[in-house]
């Protein structure tokens, strides 16, 4: 424990700056053909993930996780707004972006699909280092797959994925992000492709690997379970914005927009009564006025909204973009959740 | 009559390094409107049983021991009468819908597929109103029929895949991890309708899962296996919530149950590979991922006992005169020992 607090506080030391942030990014993909419209996939997005943290984006298909993800990595430009790595805006010449990627590392969801079946498991940790051109190649490989829990490392070099089972499939390509020795971490769907049994281990390499090394990641799924087990701090996303953001405690005791409360609801064992909304969720090309959220909105539907006098505000007026949150601090982006809140502290003024 | 029985099921496949057990000696049995979910990590053996109780099993598979459905053995009966059961009595609704419907044909022409198969002297016009009543049943407009399967999101073409078991009026659907793939709202939409559908009409239902939580709040039942075995059987929520095998443990403690501090930021896994199915470890078959491991487990031959009131496990630990710890250690306190 005590090598994994040290540095952990080390991290603190460097200040809670973010390491990684998103200033109002905003990503539009030009539609095929002739008139049809651009899909907005991220609409206004504000995240800072602090040193060390460990950041959950949640939202179901299609809501434009991934394509957040993608652009905190450098694979895609913002159309408006910036990345910022350490305060500094992103660059998109290929010499700064390759610098950026060393420190930025992705991981995806199949491992088997991201893994050359051609190639070793030396092959394929090796690549990151050679193109980076670092040295001590075969010490850096070792040393990553010891980390990741593949050990002893020499036992697995010349080991070629098909004969590894779906964890140390996963092992090998966290491993390959690692031996660049990033800060930051962006994981997508880490663990959907794997079996149950599997997943409790991936979820626990990676919250080593933030203890031991300080290593901060962004982890986009839609699993809420995945949240509770290793994440500090929850960000929903719906329809290319973030409507909610807090630590899973705030988050899952006390859901404020109703989108993150029907999320909530239909998980097994759930003390909630299932809210299950139906339709799928709406087109980034037509985003809905309004609260973007409302066609499906079960308090608009039940009336709720309309009783505290916001239905029209749900119906007609945009909310604004969430600004940055600080890591402790809760944040929602619903008309309902804020009128509550209002009647909440008018009612304490007068008590 | 019990509605599907499966006695002694044994699957062996053949393969050019040697036979592989993928089931080894299976004893489960259904009652008419019963639902039974059946767990297991990938390669233990359950979406080898979905297969074989409709003998879809590959040439190379040798299945010994008997399977009763309404008290006829499938694997015994002629091919008039076998094809009378599929679909008719029993259908399955595959994993992966997004790979189970056929690219270039409209969804409404391959639901009524086995309609117009199966029943005869059903016309083209009373077929296509079958199909427009299933699709609202499934809730979705009956004018998707003209649809292609790439016009529809993944969730629909899972309501498409449930319409389409559905068709012939079975009495026995069973669903080989029919959300695997789907967010949880859809997800969530799916198990609703299915669980629904199973009600109302008195269907039986097994559903295979990797997914102990999904499990427990769609079945009545709940069989974990391991390694071609089943390891326990029970109530399906007293399974999940306080399992006696420690594997079946493993599994249900793999999904957490949000706002239970003692997962949170300790996520539980259970260390280790599943066996080589053709190398299974003597003895009880988990004994080397066994956190309670004891001498005897690893030459002691296992059998289901009971364990408590409608449950079985097949783990010592339930025997009289042992006591139960509880056999799933935090991964992460573990991990940071010296």
């Amino acid at each position: 424990m005590s090598a994994g607090s040290s540095s952990v506080s080390a991290a603190a030391a460097r200040g809670t700056a973010p390491v990684l942030s998103a200033v109002d990014v905003r990503v539009q993909f030009a539609g095929r053909g002739r008139r049809r419209a651009a899909a907005t996939a991220v609409d206004g997005v504000n995240l800072d993930i602090a040193p060390g943290e460990i950041l959950a984006l949640v939202g179901e298909s299609g809501c434009g996780k991934t394509t957040l993800a993608r652009t905190m990595l450098g694979l895609e430009r913002p159309t408006s707004g910036q990345v910022r790595f350490s305060g500094q805006p992103l660059s998109y010449r290929s010499g700064a972006l390759r610098g950026y990627r060393r420190s930025v590392q992705l991981v995806l969801q199949d491992p088997t699909g991201s893994l050359n079946p051609r190639h070793t498991v030396y092959e394929a940790v090796a690549e990151g280092v050679r193109i980076h051109k670092l040295d001590n190649e075969e010490a850096r490989v070792a040393d990553a797959l010891a980390r990741c829990g593949l050990r002893p490392p020499e036992r697995f070099f010349l080991r070629y994925p098909h004969e590894l089972s779906g964890g140390q499939r996963q092992r090998v390509v966290i491993a390959g992000a690692l031996v660049l020795e990033p800060i930051v971490l962006v994981a997508d769907e880490p663990v959907a492709s794997l079996d149950a049994s599997v997943r409790g281990e991936i979820l626990s390499l990676l919250l080593r690997l933030r203890d031991e090394l300080g290593l901060a990641a962004l982890v986009v799924t839609h699993d809420l379970g995945l949240a509770w087990n290793i994440a500090d701090r929850l960000a929903v996303m719906y329809l290319g914005r973030i409507v909610e953001v807090g630590t899973p405690e705030q988050v899952f005791a006390d859901p404020r927009h109703p989108y993150t409360r029907a999320l909530m609801s239909v998980l097994p064992e759930s003390p909630i009564e299932p809210i299950v909304l139906t339709g799928e969720p709406p087109d980034a090309t037509r985003i809905p006025s309004g609260c973007r959220f409302h066609p499906r909105c079960p308090e608009l539907a039940s009336g709720a909204a309309a009783a505290a006098g916001v239905a029209e505000q749900c119906t007609g007026v945009p909310l604004p973009v969430l600004p940055a949150a600080g890591p402790k601090q809760g944040q929602v982006s619903c008309h309902l959740a804020q009128a509550n809140l209002a009647a909440d502290t008018a009612d304490a003024r007068l008590a | 009559m019990t509605l599907l029985d499966l006695r002694d099921l044994s699957v062996t496949y053949a393969t050019e390094g040697g036979p592989i057990p993928a089931v080894r000696g299976v004893n489960l049995s259904l009652e008419p409107g019963q639902t039974m979910g059946l767990a297991g990590e990938s390669g233990c053996g359950k979406s080898t049983i979905a297969i074989s109780i409709l003998r879809l099993l590959p040439p190379s598979a040798e299945v010994t021991g008997q399977i009763l459905f309404n008290g006829d053995d499938v694997l015994t009966m002629n091919w008039g009468r076998l094809r009378a059961v599929r679909w008719a009595g029993a259908s399955i609704v595959f994993q992966g819908a997004l790979h189970s419907l056929n690219p270039v044909r409209k969804i409404g022409g391959q639901i009524a597929e086995p309609i117009l198969l199966h029943e005869t002297g059903v016309s083209k016009e009373a077929a296509s109103r079958r199909v427009a009543e299933l699709l609202s049943q499934v809730g979705l407009p009956a004018a998707k029929a003209d649809s292609y399967p790439h016009e529809l999101s993944g969730g629909q073409k899972q309501r498409v895949m449930i319409a389409m078991a559905l068709a012939c009026g079975p009495n026995l659907i069973i669903a080989d991890e029919p959300t695997t793939a789907l967010d949880v709202m859809i997800q969530a939409q799916v198990l609703n309708l299915i669980a629904g559908l199973v009600r109302d009409r008195g269907i039986g239902m097994i559903m295979i899962s990797h997914d102990l939580s999904v499990l427990a709040t769609t079945c009545q039942r709940l069989a974990v296996m391991y390694a071609g075995r089943i390891v326990e059987e029970g109530p399906a929520h007293e399974v999940f919530t306080d399992a006696r095998h420690p594997y079946a443990e493993a599994l249900a403690w793999a999904f957490p149950i949000i706002g239970d501090t003692r997962t949170r930021m300790s996520p539980r896994g259970l260390p280790g590979d599943p066996p080589d199915p053709a190398a299974v470890p003597s003895g009880c078959s988990f004994h080397p991922r066994c956190a309670v491991v004891r001498p005897e487990c690893s030459s002691r031959q296992m059998e289901l006992w009971p364990a408590g009131d409608g449950r079985l496990a097949a783990c010592v630990r339930v025997l009289p005169g042992s006591e139960g710890e509880s056999a799933v250690r935090s991964v992460k306190e573990e991990s940071r020992q010296p």
